[in-house]
C-alpha cells in the first residue's frame, strides 16, 4: 500500500515516481520522444495506453503523434509482455543453416505463434533478424543470454531454465 | 606501466562471451591468483576477433598463441601447462579444416593470412574498455595531427586523395561528401555515424563498436574538424547492447582526457558527440529516415534532393557516414592518403570487412583488400565449403544485394564489378550457398524481411513487394504458373525505378539476379514442381524403398507425426496424408531406405 493511505500499491507508485524523473532527464531536449518512449517500456514493460497518454500531455506532442511513433518502431510494444522474451533469429546466416526448423519447434513447445505471449505470461515469443553471432548459427536469444549452435532438439533443456 | 611476462587475451565480443568466455575468464582469474601468477600474467578482455565460431577464444602472448572453444574447465591446464611450464596444449589448438593439421599462431591461419586488417586494426588485440591501449597504438594521434597541423581543407584534401569510399552501401566517395557538407551555407551543422546496421545477416559495426569504439569517435572527430560541426551524433541499432555499453564508456574517457567535447586539447575547437538507441525498424539505415528518427518521428524516408549536405537533421546541413567509414578515417591521416590509395583497385581504394556465413568452413568476420576475388575469400580465409557439398554461389550485400554463381568465382571485390555482375557491395553480409540451398527460397526470404520492413510511404514498394512475395511464396509451394517469371521481372523493373528511397530500389535486386543466374531452378519449381536442392518442402515426396528396407523401425519411432507404419523386420511404409515433411526419418534411416523426391 502507498504511504499516504490510499489503495494504489507501493509497486504502481514507485513507477510512476521513476516515470517523473524520466520527464525531469528529457525536459526540453530536442527529439526526446523515442528515448521517453524507451525509458517508460523500460520502466513498464510495455507501453500501457495512459502512460502514452501522458507522455503526450507532459511534453506537449499530441497523442496521435505520439501513437504513431509507438506503432512504427518493432521495439515498442502495446500490450503487456511474458517474463521472458525469447527471440528467435531469422537472419541470412540462420536461415540457411536451418533457423526455420528452430523456430517451428519453439512454437510447438511454447505453444504459441510469433508476437505471442503464453496464457501464463511466462514466454514471449518473437522473431528477430541478425543478433550479431551469425558465427554460432542458428541462434536464439532468451531475455538477454544469447544460445548458439542450436539443433531443435536442444530447445527444451534451455527453455525449462526460464521460470 | 607494470612490466608483466605474459598475456592472455580472452575474447569478449557478443558471440564468445554467448559461449562463455566470461566464466573462462573468470576461472583464469582464479587460477592465476591460485598459482601467484597475478603479478606476472595480465587478462585483458578484448573485442571480437571474427573467428566467432570457434569461440570462446584465447590468445597467449608473446607467442601468440591461439587456443579456441576453450571451456572454464579447460582453463586449470592451460595455466599449468602453458604459463608455468611453458609447454604448448595441443588439443586445444586450432585445426585445419581438410588436413586436420594443427596450428599454433594466429597468423599462420589460413583464416587470417590473407586479411588486411585497418578498419579491424585494433579489434580483438586491446581492450575496448581502456583508452589507454587504444593511445598505446596510435589512436587519437591522428586527431593531433589534424588540429595542430591541418587546415579543415587540408583533411578533406587528404581523404579524398585516398580515394576513402562509404562502407554503409552506396559507395559514395567520401572527401566529396564532407566538400559538399563544409560548402553548405550555415554555421551549425550536424555529424551522424550511421551503426544502425540492418543487414540481416552481418555484424561488421558491431565488431568495430564493440572491439575498437574509439576509432570511430576519433573519426568522427576528424570529419567534424574537416566540415566544421560541433555537435554529432551516433545512431545504434537497439539489438546491440554490449556495442551502446562499450561507446559510452569510450565517450566519458575520451572527454575525461580532453579529447572530446570543449576545447579539444586546448585547440579550440569543440565536438560534442551523443548516442542515440535505434528502436527497431530497418528502414532507419536509410539516411533520412534515420534523421527522422533522431528528431524523434516516425522513421520514414524523404525524397532527396536536398540532401542531407544540404538539408540534414533539424534541416541543418548534415553529414552521414558509415561506422566503418569512420573507422578507417585516422589511420588515413596517420599513414597518409598514398597509404591507403596503394591498397585495392584503381576506383576502390583500401580495404572491405566482411561477415563470412553460411555453409563455409570458417565462417566470421574478415578484411580483405578490395580487388581480391570471391575464390580467394571463399576457399583460402573460408576455408571451402562444409562437408562434401558442391558450392552453388554466394549472396553478397543482404536484402540490397544479389546472389554470384559459381561461374563468376573470380569476379574481384569492388564496387563496379560487384554491380556488373548484378549484385552490389551493400554492408558486407557475405552468405556462401551449396547444392543444398534453393535459391528461389532465399529469393524469398530476402523479399519477406523488404517487404515486411517496407516503411509503406510509396505504393512501388509497399504494394509490389507484397505481390512479388506472394508469387514467390507460390511458387516454393508448387503452385507456379509459367507467367510468373515474366510478372516477377516486370515488378521488379517497376519498382526498382519508381521506388522512393534504396529500400524499395533495391528490394528486387535478390529475385532479378536468382532470376538471372538460377532460372532453371525457377522453372524446376513451376513446370516439374520439383526444387533441385530438396528444400521448399511442399514440393518434396518422402517413400520408402521396399527392397532396402530392413524394418528396423528407427524411422517409425522417430517421425514426431506417426506418420510411418510397419511390423519389425517387414518394410515399413509413410502415409503422404500424415506426413509433414519434416526429413527427419530421412536423416534416421541407416540404409538409405528413404526416399526424398
Ligand atoms: C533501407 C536502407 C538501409 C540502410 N542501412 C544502412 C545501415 O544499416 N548502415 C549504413 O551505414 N548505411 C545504411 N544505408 C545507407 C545510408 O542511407 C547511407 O547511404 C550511408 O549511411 C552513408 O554512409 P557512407 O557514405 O559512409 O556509406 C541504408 C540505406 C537504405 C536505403
Ligand atoms: S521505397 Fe519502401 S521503404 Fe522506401 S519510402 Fe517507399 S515504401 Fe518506404
Ligand atoms: S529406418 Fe530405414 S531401414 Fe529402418 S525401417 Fe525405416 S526405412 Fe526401413
Ligand atoms: S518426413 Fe517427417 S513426417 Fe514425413 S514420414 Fe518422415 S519423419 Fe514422418
Ligand atoms: S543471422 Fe542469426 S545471428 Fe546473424
Ligand atoms: S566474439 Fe569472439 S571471435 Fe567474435
Amino acid at each position: 500500500m502507498c504511504e499516504c493511505g490510499c489503495t494504489q500499491p507501493a509497486e504502481d507508485v514507485q513507477k510512476e515516481r521513476e516515470l517523473e524523473t524520466l520527464f525531469e532527464s528529457w525536459r526540453g531536449v530536442k527529439g526526446s520522444l523515442i528515448p521517453i518512449l524507451q525509458g517508460a517500456q523500460a520502466i513498464y514493460g510495455y507501453l500501457p495506453r495512459e502512460v502514452l497518454l501522458q507522455i503526450a500531455r507532459e511534453t506537449g506532442i499530441p497523442p496521435s503523434r505520439v501513437f504513431g511513433v509507438a506503432t512504427f518502431y518493432a521495439q515498442f510494444h502495446l500490450s503487456p509482455r511474458g517474463r521472458n522474451i525469447v527471440r528467435v533469429c531469422l537472419g541470412t546466416a540462420c536461415h540457411v543453416r536451418g533457423g526455420a526448423r528452430i523456430f517451428e519447434r519453439v512454437q510447438q513447445e511454447l505453444e504459441i505463434g510469433n508476437n505471442e505471449t503464453t496464457p501464463d505470461l511466462r514466454f514471449t515469443l518473437e522473431t528477430v533478424a541478425c543478433l550479431g553471432c551469425c558465427g554460432l548459427s542458428p541462434v536464439i536469444m532468451v531475455n538477454d543470454d544469447t544460445h548458439g549452435r542450436l539443433a531443435p532438439d536442444k530447445l527444451k533443456d534451455i527453455l525449462v531454465n526460464y521460470q | 606501466m607494470q612490466l608483466v611476462r605474459a598475456h592472455v587475451l580472452v575474447c569478449g565480443g557478443t558471440s564468445c562471451t554467448s559461449s562463455g568466455s566470461k566464466q573462462v575468464q573468470e576461472v583464469f582469474q582464479k587460477e592465476l591468483e591460485k598459482h601467484k601468477l597475478e603479478q606476472e600474467v595480465k587478462i585483458v578482455e578484448t573485442g571480437c576477433h571474427g573467428f566467432c565460431e570457434m569461440g570462446p577464444l584465447v590468445i597467449i602472448y608473446p607467442e601468440g598463441t591461439f587456443y579456441v572453444r576453450v571451456t572454464p574447465e579447460d582453463v586449470p591446464e592451460l595455466v599449468e601447462e602453458h604459463l608455468l611450464k611453458g609447454r604448448i596444449v595441443n588439443r586445444l589448438l586450432y585445426k585445419a579444416p581438410v588436413t586436420e593439421e594443427q596450428i599454433p599462431t594466429y597468423k599462420e591461419i589460413a583464416f587470417y593470412r590473407k586479411q588486411l586488417r585497418v578498419a579491424l586494426r585494433n579489434c580483438g588485440s586491446i581492450n575496448p574498455e581502456n583508452i589507454q591501449e587504444y593511445i598505446a597504438r596510435g589512436g587519437y594521434e591522428g586527431l593531433e595531427k589534424v588540429l595542430f597541423e591541418m587546415s579543415p581543407e587540408d583533411v578533406i584534401a587528404e581523404v579524398k586523395r585516398s580515394g576513402l569510399r562509404g562502407r554503409g552501401g552506396g559507395g559514395f566517395p567520401t572527401g566529396l561528401k564532407w566538400e559538399f557538407c563544409r560548402r553548405s551555407p550555415g554555421d551549425l551543422k550536424y555529424l551522424i555515424c550511421n551503426a544502425d546496421e540492418g543487414d540481416p545477416g552481418a555484424f561488421m559495426d558491431r565488431s568495430v563498436l564493440e572491439g575498437d569504439p574509439h576509432s570511430v569517435i576519433e573519426g568522427m572527430t576528424i570529419a567534424a574538424y574537416g566540415i566544421g560541426c560541433r555537435e554529432g551524433y551516433i545512431y545504434v541499432r537497439a539489438e546491440y547492447p554490449l556495442a551502446i555499453k562499450r561507446l559510452k564508456i569510450a565517450i566519458a574517457q575520451a572527454e575525461e582526457l580532453g579529447l572530446l567535447g570543449e576545447n579539444i586539447l586546448g585547440s579550440g575547437f569543440s565536438f560534442d558527440l551523443h548516442i542515440k538507441e535505434g528502436a527497431g525498424a530497418f528502414v532507419c539505415g536509410e539516411e533520412t529516415a534515420l534523421m527522422a528518427s533522431i528528431e524523434g518521428r516516425r522513421g520514414m524516408p524523404r525524397v532527396r534532393p536536398p540532401f542531407p549536405a544540404q538539408r540534414g537533421l533539424w534541416d541543418k546541413p548534415s553529414n552521414i557516414n558509415n561506422v566503418e567509414t569512420y573507422a578507417n578515417v585516422s589511420v588515413i591521416i596517420l599513414r597518409g592518403a598514398d597509404w591507403f590509395a596503394g591498397m585495392g583497385t584503381e576506383k576502390s581504394k583500401g580495404t572491405k570487412v566482411f561477415a563470412l556465413t553460411g555453409k563455409i568452413n570458417n565462417t566470421g568476420l574478415v578484411e580483405v583488400p578490395m580487388g581480391i576475388t570471391l575464390r580467394e575469400i571463399i576457399f583460402e580465409i573460408g576455408g571451402g565449403i562444409v562437408g562434401d557439398k558442391q558450392f552453388k554461389g554466394v549472396q553478397i550485400g543482404g536484402p540490397s544485394g544479389g546472389c554470384i554463381p559459381v561461374e563468376l568465382i573470380d569476379t574481384p571485390i569492388d564496387y563496379e564489378s560487384l554491380i556488373a555482375a548484378g549484385a552490389m557491395m551493400g554492408s558486407g553480409g557475405l552468405v556462401v550457398m551449396d547444392e543444398t540451398t534453393c535459391m528461389v527460397d532465399l529469393a524469398r526470404f530476402f523479399l519477406n524481411f523488404t517487404q515486411s520492413e517496407s516503411c509503406g510511404k510509396c505504393t512501388p514498394c509497399r504494394e509490389g513487394t507484397k505481390r512479388m512475395l506472394e508469387i514467390l511464396t507460390r511458387i516454393c509451394e508448387g503452385k507456379g504458373v509459367p507467367e510468373d517469371i515474366d510478372t516477377l521481372e516486370r515488378l521488379g523493373r517497376v519498382i526498382k525505378g519508381t521506388a522512393l528511397c534504396g529500400l524499395g530500389n533495391t528490394a528486387p535486386n535478390p529475385v532479378l539476379s536468382t532470376l538471372r543466374y538460377f532460372r532453371h531452378e525457377y522453372e524446376a519449381h513451376i513446370m516439374d514442381k520439383r526444387c533441385p536442392a530438396h528444400a521448399c518442402s511442399a514440393l518434396l515426396v518422402f517413400t520408402i524403398d521396399e527392397e532396402k528396407c530392413i524394418g528396423c523401425g528407427r524411422c517409425l519411432k522417430a517421425c514426431p507425426v506417426g506418420a510411418i507404419s510397419g511390423a519389425k523386420k517387414e518394410p515399413h511404409k509413410i502415409d503422404p496424408e500424415k506426413c509433414i515433411k519434416c526429413g527427419t526419418c530421412f536423416e534416421k534411416c541407416r540404409q538409405n531406405a528413404i526416399l526424398r523426391l
